[in-house]
């Protein structure tokens, strides 16, 4: 009994071992490396403490928008993600795939889209104003809660429909028809049986979507307003601008410690304490539209979504294939019409600028880091999941941990990344190894959230009858758990490609200017004036989003010889 | 279906495989014998790469820039890498005005006499120790559309005070001077004019008069502007006096005229002069002295206006044509003894916060 015992703590701790160690290195070390200096008496300097004021109130803001947004979130995503579990429409897959980009976007792209559309002078204000014969325009949404809260569901509104869909489209409906068999009305079916079931993904997803709530900066800076400031927006004013680096540092402590209880009171929420049921195969319970009531509500849903997240999408599109000319200086009729000219600009280096970045080297660049990002994320992820999942009593207090990078403001650890890196041996290796690096860190608790509930589901007698026929380890995991996994698995792939895609803050802080990705690139040309600055910017978006869409594409067609059979 | 994984995985390999070619290409063994000077500068650097590759081949160096951010980003980034041992480079480019006795407070730089400051006007030169020396100047300014003026039949402000009658009422898109440099750069040129007793009734005023306040320059000229490409509701904003030369030059179809211009009113703009500077602790101090000079040499001067859109400090230097005919200079700039911004920056801003956010 205890060797046995020995041999399971054992195991758990050399899964853990991989993970941890790059945990360690990359996230505990900057992190402490940076509070030391915060903390050391370079930075005494007029330091008065940090006053209740300056913490409650940045708190208190982020809290608040943070629950509301994650609230509003699920309410779109989880009829979406029963949508896409449970039905077989057209455009399914499109629309699947659709929903992710937003995810990929920079912020001040999307502040741009959002301009286009609900701004004063957008299409939507300009549509009400000739039809109301109105002299101003009646919707003033941008740079107000309602625009945080708006771009915030915009952006997240996949996470839910990507765990919570993953998982619901997994539980067999058998179980589901047994219970109304029993004489349960389909609300009780649900209540008693589905959502039970579900409700580790759900709460693991809602976990994700508030803390990047949480952490939400450029939302909160662009599209919300200088009256905002969320903890994360506070700690880069603070340490970049006003170099108050001790207040920055209480501050980021503040948010690490919040993320650490959230992440705790999380994964006891999402304890499975109904054993394990029966999983089916991915796509088991999709069929078509029966009654008059199902169809209707998948036209409801896709209306839904199509307004929330292909039009703005689809005005920036738009936007970078038509001019907008007048003859400005004099104004006359504006003149719309289509135009390549954005994208035939991007590949010309007008002012032979040391710095222009040809479309194509943005692209291998954003897609080389991407990679990377989804082999190490993916590896380690499973690893952890994996970890996490064996019955060791310090895991419990173990899996926040795994989730603080997700809470850990990007200022602080870039900061980290910095003094850290600069002294060790890691200086001497290729800068931009610490991007993925980076990316793969923000990654890593996405992929252990969306892999663990899906491990913890597969019942463990599976693995015993296959034991107890002869298969080995290696064989029960390539021909059990892998099919089971696949799944889940692509998700966190898809996952990790797109966060790496997009990610703007990590990529600007830490590449040499000679390497940039594709967001870096449209920050630079939006960051100058010009009509043609700005159309090459909503160009060089457009092209991240095909880069996106492809890879996504991509990974979700990987399928494994039999997986058929499950 | 087993296909499918195939053709995936040879692709991932063949991108993989890219990027591990790429790895030895960047640094080939011949490199090693190069040296490598390290420039810092802010996100806005911009230089011809013919310029660059001949300071390399000249000098038989490799010059790598690391961009740190916007001016206030970099210079704090750099202040705190140097804090935890040797510095991240040995130039720094992008120090501003604003920023400079902090610069020299926390003995960043080494001094340097280079040549060429005997040819640079002395406005210009803010360091007399010479550890800060001036590349280039512009102007914070406030831009204006020309069309929305024109179709409304009112008349362009004349200075800061107009700002704040009611015929200008919700008008004016300015930057949060503690998440923006050009809205920090704004807000010491209403300090300059107004004092440090009056500055506070006047933003009162102009609070009062419905003026717009977003977080940075992007949001505010390219969604609140009417006169840009995002065609907001705001037909003036807080920008750059070579922002209309920059309509102009980077306009969709051949302008014969810029949409916008600025107010260049005395004391309406900011004058923002940006300094070079040998980082204290290089390895490199010969390799570094021939950069500073090289960016004070006149091709280098002739390169920065339509790189960066700045005025180059050598008065050699000879202007482009989009310049001379858009952007305005403006004759009496304001200024503050960057003594003074040093010690009070973070209070205005705090102050200009309170009064204006809550």
């Amino acid at each position: 009994m205890k060797r046995s015992e020995n041999k399971r703590v054992l195991r758990a701790a050399l899964l853990w071992l991989l993970p941890a160690a790059f945990l360690l290195v990359f996230f505990y070390q900057p992190l402490f490396a940076i509070l030391r200096l915060a903390f050391s008496p370079a930075f005494d300097g007029g330091w008065q403490g940090a006053s209740a004021a300056q913490v409650l109130k940045p708190l208190g803001f982020t809290l608040w928008q943070a629950a509301l947004s994650t609230f509003l979130t699920l309410l779109v995503g989880l009829p979406a993600a029963y949508l896409f579990s449970h039905f077989d429409f057209k455009w399914r897959e499109a629309l699947r795939l659709l929903s992710l980009l937003p995810f990929i976007l920079p912020t001040v792209v999307v502040a741009a889209c959002f301009n286009t559309l609900l701004g004063p002078r957008g299409w939507l204000n300009l549509g009400l104003m000739a039809i109301l014969n109105l002299s101003e325009p009646p919707i003033r949404m941008l740079q107000s809660l309602p625009a945080i809260l708006l771009a915030h569901v915009f952006y997240n509104t996949a996470i839910i429909i990507r765990l919570v869909g993953s998982a619901w489209s997994r539980i067999d409906q058998k179980l589901v028809h047994a219970a109304q068999m029993l004489g349960a009305s389909p609300w009780q079916a649900f209540r008693e049986v589905t959502l039970p079931l579900l409700l580790p993904a759900i709460t693991g997803a809602s976990l994700l979507v508030f803390l990047f709530d949480f952490t939400s900066f450029g939302v909160v800076l662009m599209l919300g307003g200088p009256q905002f400031a969320t903890l994360e927006v506070e700690i880069y004013t603070q340490a970049l601008y006003m170099l108050n680096l001790r207040l920055a540092a209480v501050l980021s402590l503040v948010q690490l410690a919040c993320t650490l209880l959230v992440a705790w009171l999380q994964s006891r929420a999402s304890q499975p304490r109904y054993g394990k049921a029966a999983v089916s195969a991915e796509r088991a319970n999709l069929r078509p539209a029966r009654s008059a009531g199902e169809k209707a509500f998948i036209a409801v849903m896709v209306i839904l979504l199509v307004m929330l997240i292909l039009t703005p999408l689809l005005s920036l599109i738009t936007r970078s294939f038509v001019t907008l000319e007048a003859a400005r200086g004099e104004r006359g009729q504006i003149q719309t019409g289509f135009t390549l000219r954005y994208y035939q600009e991007l590949f010309q280096n007008r002012t032979g600028s040391l710095f222009y970045v040809p479309p194509i080297i943005a692209v291998r660049n954003s897609l080389v880091y991407a990679l990377l990002t989804v082999v190490i994320a993916t590896i380690l992820g499973l690893l952890g999941a994996y970890a996490l999942n064996q019955p060791w009593k310090a895991n419990r207090i173990l899996e926040p941990f795994f989730m603080l990078p997700l809470g850990a403001s990007a200022v602080t650890l870039g900061l980290g990344f910095l003094v850290a890196f600069r002294q060790t041996a890691w200086s001497s290796m290729p800068f931009p190894l610490l991007i993925p690096i980076a990316h793969a860190l923000v990654a890593l608790p996405m992929v252990v959230r969306t892999l663990l509930p899906a491990l913890r589901g597969i019942p463990s007698s599976l693995r015993q009858v296959a034991g107890t026929l002869g298969a080995d380890e290696p064989r029960v995991f390539r021909e059990v758990d892998l099919p089971l996994l696949l799944r889940p698995l692509l998700v966190s792939m898809v996952f990790a490609f797109t966060i790496s895609l997009g990610e703007f803050g990590a990529s600007s802080f830490l590449s040499s200017a000679q390497t940039p990705t594709i967001p870096v690139a449209i920050y630079r040309y939006i960051s100058q004036p010009g009509a043609l600055n700005y159309g090459q910017a909503l160009a060089m978006s457009t092209l991240l989003l095909v880069v996106c869409g492809m890879g996504i594409f991509l990974i979700e067609k990987i399928r494994l010889p039999g997986e058929e059979l499950f | 279906m087993i296909k499918r994984s195939l053709i995936f995985g040879a692709l991932v390999a063949l991108l993989l495989g890219g990027c591990v070619g790429q790895t030895p290409a960047a640094s080939p063994p011949a490199a090693q014998e190069l040296q490598v000077l390290t420039v810092m500068t802010h996100d806005s650097f911009a230089v011809s790469a013919e310029l660059v590759q001949q300071f390399e081949a000249e000098n038989s160096v490799k010059v790598n820039f690391i961009k740190g951010g916007d001016a206030g980003t970099t210079l704090n980034r750099l202040i705190l890498t140097s804090l935890s041992g040797t510095p991240e480079a040995d130039v720094f480019y992008g120090l501003d005005n604003t920023f400079l006795s902090r610069a020299l407070e926390q003995d960043l730089l080494e001094a340097y006499d280079a040549p060429a400051l005997a040819q640079i006007p002395a406005e210009f030169q803010l360091d007399p120790s010479h550890r800060a020396l001036p590349v280039d100047y512009g102007d914070v300014c406030i831009n204006y559309d020309k069309a929305w003026f024109q179709e409304h039949q009112l008349p362009v402000p004349q200075s800061l005070e107009d700002l704040t009658k009611p015929e200008y009422a919700g008008l004016l898109v300015v930057e949060n001077p503690a998440t923006s440099s050009p809205g920090l750069s704004f807000l010491l040129a209403t300090i300059a004019t107004f004092g440090e007793e009056g500055w506070q009734s006047y933003w009162q005023a102009l609070k009062a008069n419905g003026v717009v306040v977003v977080s940075d320059w992007e949001t505010a000229y390219y969604t609140n502007f009417s006169g840009s490409s995002g065609r907001g509701a705001q037909p003036m904003v807080v920008s750059y006096a070579t922002s209309p030369a920059a309509e102009l030059i980077y306009a969709e179809t051949p302008l014969t005229e810029a949409p916008t211009a600025s107010i260049v009113a005395d004391g309406a703009c900011w004058r923002q002069v940006e300094f070079a500077g040998i980082l204290k602790g290089t390895q490199k101090r010969a390799l570094a002295e021939k950069f500073i000079d090289f960016m004070l040499s006149q091709p280098f001067q002739e390169d920065v206006p339509l790189q960066m859109f700045v005025y180059p400090v050598l008065p050699a230097a000879k202007l482009p044509e989009a310049f001379v005919q858009a952007s305005q200079v403006p004759q009496k700039p304001a200024t503050l003894d960057p003594e003074l911004i040093a010690q009070k920056r973070e209070a205005w801003v705090q102050a200009w916060n309170e009064l204006m956010l809550k």
